[in-house]
């Protein structure tokens, strides 16, 4: 394979990891403002009678996320914390699963394993922000191999500062020397 | 005159204000012939350092030519080359004599309020938080600078301005941070962060004879300068650092910890980060200390950690059972640059160390704000940024 068209493979998936961070921040937008203009019949369907406040808030969490997704130069932090948020969801769930009826208890098990789909997205996501930003680096790094600082290798200056002595209240005492270093 | 002015999170601009005069007898003021950014200024930069107000002057790596002295300031003269401590010292404090000059008990102006956020105060920093007397800084064309009989490092002109820059703050920095660790042949020391405060321990901890110096980080320019110094270097994106450590250690980890990273460590895809991340963004927490929690973790025990790395308020989720369990000693604090000023001056001069290898941008102010972004964001393989005003 040449290298330009490993690039550009490189290249094209690079665009598809974007284009799913900015497809999870409009999820993100789209759901926090169910949440949060909707919150009684979203708990009410998720057995969470009594939560409201705690879904309008978790609705300002995923709006904010969302807008961080969208309008970051580098959404990686945000898809991460949508990843902390998508635990706290499925922790107040499994609250529902306990406590709903019926209907409900349906509701919010289907509700936990739609998030964990997310999650998974999320974290996928996540990883090939990472990727790519490595990736990205290694092609441009400059190699810095010749800046050594010291006039021979280091192997040669190993100790030899060892004139140095090190003030009496920077040494550490006796007994608390690591084995092996007590010499 | 011009300078580099904070007016803001990541927002940094060349502007010109008025030109700094004497206003304490003991003052000086320098025109700057080089200054530099530091990992420190990126904390100021990002707003994660409480107490910065729109139009400080940043920057505290400086260096240049005395211009003027005030009347109590008997031991300079105009023309004299000296290099400035990023840390302001009165020479006199009971702090002071003892050589912990960065926690000078006279040089903050502004003490009352350090009282009270620290509990005691520590010393005025140039280019720096409000807490820390919230004095004009040094990446600017003239520097005043205060209690400057004592707050200077007098230089020949046999060293060119880059060899000597360092002398300010991150050479004296990596040199504390391994002479906190008292180090002893048998050492193995692992440094957390190859920025050039990384680079400098790295480069100190061989020259102070650890027998195995291990460098870690993630950026890969920033690893071929770790490998330089003689370091052995583990990428934390892709390697696990705890199982590497202890693999290069016998299973029993490295004697001695070094955190040249400080608060803004990089998520790595571990749960704890990114609890860090999340909390970080809503304003429950102001550091991210992943790498604290894993140099306790693989510390041997009854072993050292230092901490030169900047930490500004409260960190979360710290293992201390495990810290005081473990019997590790930690060491902190910003550096007291004259302790060591003059015995790595000599080590300069004999050749012994040359602390310009760190250098692979050279601009002038104008160039300073577009800088930042690139030291920040590690573009064009950047590691330090030296500044001609
Ligand atoms: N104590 C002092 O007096 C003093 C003086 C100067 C600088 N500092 C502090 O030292 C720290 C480093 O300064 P610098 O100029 O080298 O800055 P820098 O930002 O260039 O270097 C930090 C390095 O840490 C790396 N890093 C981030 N997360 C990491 C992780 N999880 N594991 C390993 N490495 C990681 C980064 O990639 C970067 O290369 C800063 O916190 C700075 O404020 C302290
Ligand atoms: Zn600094
Ligand atoms: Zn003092």
């Amino acid at each position: 394979m040449s290298g330009r068209a490993a690039r550009r493979r490189g290249e094209r998936r690079a665009d598809t990891t974007l284009g799913l961070a900015q497809g999870l921040g409009w999820f993100s937008i789209g759901l926090g403002l169910a949440e949060l203009l909707a919150p009684h019949a979203v708990s009410r369907s998720l057995g969470l009678r009594g939560h409201e406040k705690l879904i309008a808030g978790y609705g300002v969490r995923e709006i904010v996320a969302g807008v961080g997704i969208l309008a970051s130069r580098d959404p990686t932090p945000w898809i991460w914390g949508r990843v902390a948020g998508d635990a706290l969801d499925i922790g107040t769930l499994a609250g529902g699963l306990a406590t709903g009826r019926g209907r409900e208890r349906g509701n919010a098990g289907l509700a936990i394993a739609a998030v964990a789909g997310v999650t998974l997205l999320d974290v996928l996501c996540g990883r090939a922000l990472g990727e790519r930003k490595i990736t990205e680096r290694k092609r441009l790094a400059r190699d810095y191999g010749d800046r050594r600082g010291m006039p021979k290798p280091a192997e040669a200056m190993r100790g030899a500062a060892r004139d140095f002595e090190v003030p009496r209240d920077f040494r550490i005492p006796d007994p608390l020397r690591p084995w092996g270093s007590a010499a | 005159m011009r300078a580099l002015v904070w007016h803001g999170k990541q927002d940094i601009r060349c502007d010109n204000v008025p030109d700094p005069r004497i206003e304490q007898p003991r003052d000086a003021i320098i025109r700057v012939t080089s200054c530099a950014i530091c990992g420190s200024d990126l904390h100021l930069y990002d707003n994660f350092m409480p107490g910065m107000k729109n139009g400080d002057i940043m920057g505290h790596e400086t260096m240049g030519v005395v211009e003027e002295v005030g009347p109590d300031c008997t031991n300079l003269k105009k023309g004299d080359r000296v290099v400035i401590p990023f840390t302001i010292i009165c020479g006199e404090c009971d702090q002071c004599r003892r050589g912990n000059f960065s926690v000078c008990e006279r040089s903050n102006r502004n003490k009352d309020m350090a009282d009270k956020v620290f509990g005691h105060t520590t010393a005025g920093l140039f280019g720096y938080t409000h807490l820390t007397g919230g004095y004009p800084g040094g990446q600017a064309e003239y520097l005043r600078v205060p209690f400057a009989d004592k707050t200077h490092i007098k230089v020949p002109s046999s060293l060119s301005d880059e060899q000597v820059l360092f002398l300010s703050d991150i050479f004296p920095t990596g040199w504390q941070a391994a002479v906190q660790c008292d180090i002893q042949p048998t050492d193995t020391v692992a440094i957390w962060g190859c920025g050039p405060v990384g680079q400098m321990a790295i480069r100190s901890a061989v020259l102070l004879g650890a027998k195995q110096v291990i460098a870690i980080d993630n950026v890969p320019e920033r690893l071929s300068m770790a490998r330089a110094g003689g370091a052995t270097t583990l990428n934390f994106s892709e390697d696990s650092i705890v199982e590497r450590l202890n693999e290069l250690t016998g299973g029993k980890g490295p004697e001695k910890c070094i955190d040249a990273v400080g608060m803004e460590a990089h998520a790595t895809a571990t749960i704890d980060s990114m609890y860090d991340r999340a909390k970080q963004a809503v304003m429950l927490e102001t550091d991210r200390p992943h790498v604290l929690r894993e140099m306790m973790y693989v510390c041997r025990p009854a072993g050292v950690l230092s901490i030169p790395g900047v930490y500004g308020g409260l960190l979360d989720k710290i293992p201390f059972g495990m810290a005081m369990n473990k019997g590790l000693t930690i060491r902190m604090g910003q550096t007291h640059v004259n302790r060591w000023s003059d015995d790595l001056l000599r080590r300069i001069e004999q050749g012994q160390i040359d602390p310009s290898f760190v250098i692979t941008h050279r601009v002038g102010l104008e160039q300073g704000p577009e800088m930042y972004k690139t030291f920040r964001d590690k573009l064009d393989s950047c590691i330090k940024v030296v500044i001609r005003p």
